[in-house]
């Protein structure tokens, strides 16, 4: 079967649209919230899904996904139940492309030969992992490009240009851009602070780029994803799950309105031209 | 052996490597080639040398324990004396060391993770002197059981943050580092106070550390014309040990014992046995030993110490384990427990917990061992820190 992700990009990128991915930590608040998530971010119209696993040490995630996680592995969620739902999910006809975002070691436990054609099997499009740089587990590639599973990787704010380069080489579908200095979180994160710097790593990259970390508002997905090929949004999300006791309605809510200024067309002259 | 390792990112055998989230990684190059280039500068070194000489008091010297000897009637005990240092722990030489290259980065704040306090304290120690700001992370869990240590860096100038997350130990604090590093990586240097995280790190805490082993080394050679026989060391992190055991590695007739906490023993789910029980992992940005349950997530440490509490272990002693060079063994929080009473009850020292559990393994280590025979051990700290904790365990 195609991978759904490259086909998704594709296809938005011949309307010149703009890609909205949605993180949702796994059984947060439990396992089938999150499959109702994923269904509803579908027919909403949300382009790619990122399933983060929860992980007892999630570095480089703020209080927020901190939170989800804590809240998920007490009752007792893992890897496992991500190929189980991911699968159902294939089974039920769900079609939006989903990455498996984890930290490394959960796969790395799996193992780095085994979980890429387990992750294919059970409907996966791609894997993200926050605390792998390219350089380290080549093997976890290679095994990834056998089965199809993409790739992605991130970029910085403080990735010098060569190596920003490199990295996108080993990145498949897109490139994961980092909006700022520090963990995930929804923050303050402007368009005209990232411009700069963004700018200089979009001029070394063929690849689309997504813009994640510290985006919480509609105005900031509008303004953000002109400058970039789209956006990712994770905290916010369950902020919004978190603080209305655990009631996923206006998680979705908050998503439509989000996926409608990101989506919104203007004239407004793309900064990729 | 070991002259090429680590290889340039920071790989021993299949252990260590950096795994950072992206933000990280120029600052990782920016610090491996800064230290790369200061450790052949001359000026560096001899400001290096004038802190650690006449700051923290080295060289510290070796001392027989001759009552202690005489009491298992075997090799001769001798103790490097780490625990005479400032700050009343080895971890003082790095935090000197880490400290003047964070200036020399042009670093203005240093961020430190602590367990037990010791690294917190030599951490603040040295950013008073050096006029660095100083935050510590600490587990709220930590807090209370080192509420001396956390006096003691307040005094000196430094704000000790509480961390709640996980399991509120050295683990969590060491997250809360990293998080900070990476919000502030530009005005701020992350000075770890072992030998793990993602290279550069556990290769430079390592030769800051190396002091220990070449103190102990020359002093052999010199005085006593022979090598130590034997070299014992605890592992938590692991810099005490690999600082240790690290210069006579290429003597091949030294054999060297590295004793990991075995809490309440290694078939409870209260140990910190990394080595013994867990298998290769990655965690803080290196891969090693790790205590973790079936699906990849991080299982709790347990050691009566602090300092030792931790889930993984420093990515070279991984490799000297696979390699067969070093033998890790474990001790009890009861061993270590009988370990700091025997060594003050017989040599008027009071150990720190941590090396305690050294002390702790002689009643297994020295019927093996003959006369004439030599065995050393690092006596990485002093007890005034854990009086609380020893004073609920003996009346």
């Amino acid at each position: 079967m195609k991978n759904r992700l490259l086909q998704k990009i594709r296809d938005v990128q011949k309307e010149k649209g703009k890609l909205f991915c949605a993180f949702i930590t796994l059984g947060y608040p439990d396992l089938k919230s999150t499959e109702q998530l994923i269904l509803e971010f579908e027919k909403l119209g949300v382009d790619i899904i990122e399933l983060g696993i929860p992980f007892s040490d999630p570095l480089a995630d703020g209080p927020t996904i901190q939170f989800s996680s804590e809240f998920a592995l007490r009752q007792g969620v893992s890897l496992l139940d991500a190929f189980h739902l991911v699968s159902n999910l294939r089974l039920r006809g769900c079609k939006i492309p989903i990455l498996c975002f984890s930290y490394l070691n959960p796969i790395y436990h799996f193992g780095i030969k085994a979980f890429p054609q387990k992750a294919r099997q059970s409907g996966f499009d791609g894997l993200i992992i926050p605390d792998l740089p390219p350089e380290e587990e080549k093997n976890l590639q290679k095994e990834c490009r056998r089965h199809e599973i993409s790739q992605v990787f991130l970029v910085a704010p403080t990735t010098r240009p060569e190596r920003a380069s490199q990295i996108a080489r080993s990145s498949s579908g897109f490139v994961y851009y980092v909006s700022l200095r520090g963990v995930t979180g929804a923050r303050q994160v402007s368009a005209s602070n990232l411009s700069r710097e963004f700018n200089k790593v979009q001029k070394v990259i063929k690849q689309p780029l997504l813009i994640g970390f510290g985006i919480s508002s509609p105005e900031q997905g509008r303004a953000l994803s002109r400058l970039a090929q789209g956006v990712i949004v994770g905290s916010a999300i369950i902020d919004a799950i978190r603080s209305s006791n655990h009631q996923i309605a206006p998680a979705i809510l908050f998503v439509e309105k989000m996926l409608r200024a990101v989506k919104e067309r203007t004239r407004a002259v793309s900064s990729r031209n | 052996m070991n002259k090429t390792l680590p290889d340039h990112l920071g790989h021993f055998g299949i252990y260590g490597g950096r795994y950072v989230p992206e933000t990280l990684f120029a600052a990782l190059e920016d610090l491996d080639r800064a230290y790369r280039l200061i450790r052949k500068e001359k000026k560096f070194q001899e400001e290096l040398k004038y802190y650690l000489t006449h700051y923290a008091g080295r060289p510290t010297p070796v001392y027989e324990a001759k009552n202690l000897t005489e009491h298992f009637g075997r090799a001769r005990i001798f103790l490097k004396r780490e625990d005479l240092c400032h700050t009343g722990a080895h971890k003082i030489n790095n935090a000197i060391a880490q400290g003047l290259l964070a200036k020399r980065l042009g670093k203005k704040r240093i961020v430190a993770e602590t367990g037990a306090g010791q690294h917190g304290v030599a951490s603040a120690t040295i950013a008073s002197v050096l006029r660095l700001q100083c935050v510590v992370y600490m587990g709220a869990e930590d807090i209370e059981r080192q509420s001396l240590n956390v006096y003691k860096m307040k005094l000196l100038g430094a704000e000790v943050r509480p961390v709640n997350s996980g399991s509120k130990t050295l683990k969590d604090a060491t997250n809360e580092a990293i998080r900070d590093w990476v919000t502030n990586v530009e005005t701020t240097h992350y000075l770890i106070g072992s030998v793990v995280g993602p290279h550069p790190y556990p290769v430079m805490v390592r030769n800051f550390q190396s002091v220990i082993g070449i103190e102990a080394r020359q002093y052999f050679q010199k005085s006593l014309k022979h090598l130590p026989d034997y070299l014992l060391a605890c592992v938590g992190g692991g810099s005490n040990a690999i600082g240790f055991f690290h210069p006579f590695l290429k003597d091949r007739k030294v054999q060297m014992v590295g004793v990991e906490a075995s809490g309440e023993g290694i078939h409870t789910l209260h140990h910190a046995a990394a080595m013994t029980m867990g298998s290769p992992g990655i965690l803080h940005g290196m891969k090693s030993y790790l205590l973790q349950d079936k699906n990849g997530q991080v299982q709790l440490a347990h050691s009566i110490s602090a300092g030792l509490d931790y889930p993984s272990v420093g990515p070279e002693h991984s490799h000297l384990k696979d390699t067969g060079r070093v033998r890790y063994e474990t001790a009890t929080d009861k061993e270590a427990l009988e370990g700091f009473r025997m060594l003050t009850e017989m040599e008027g020292i009071m150990p720190a917990l941590e090396p305690s559990h050294a002390i702790g393994f002689l009643p297994r280590l020295m019927p093996k061992t003959q006369k004439g025979q030599r065995v050393l051990i690092c006596l990485s700290g002093r007890g005034d820190k854990d009086i609380e904790t020893i004073r609920k365990h003996f009346l």
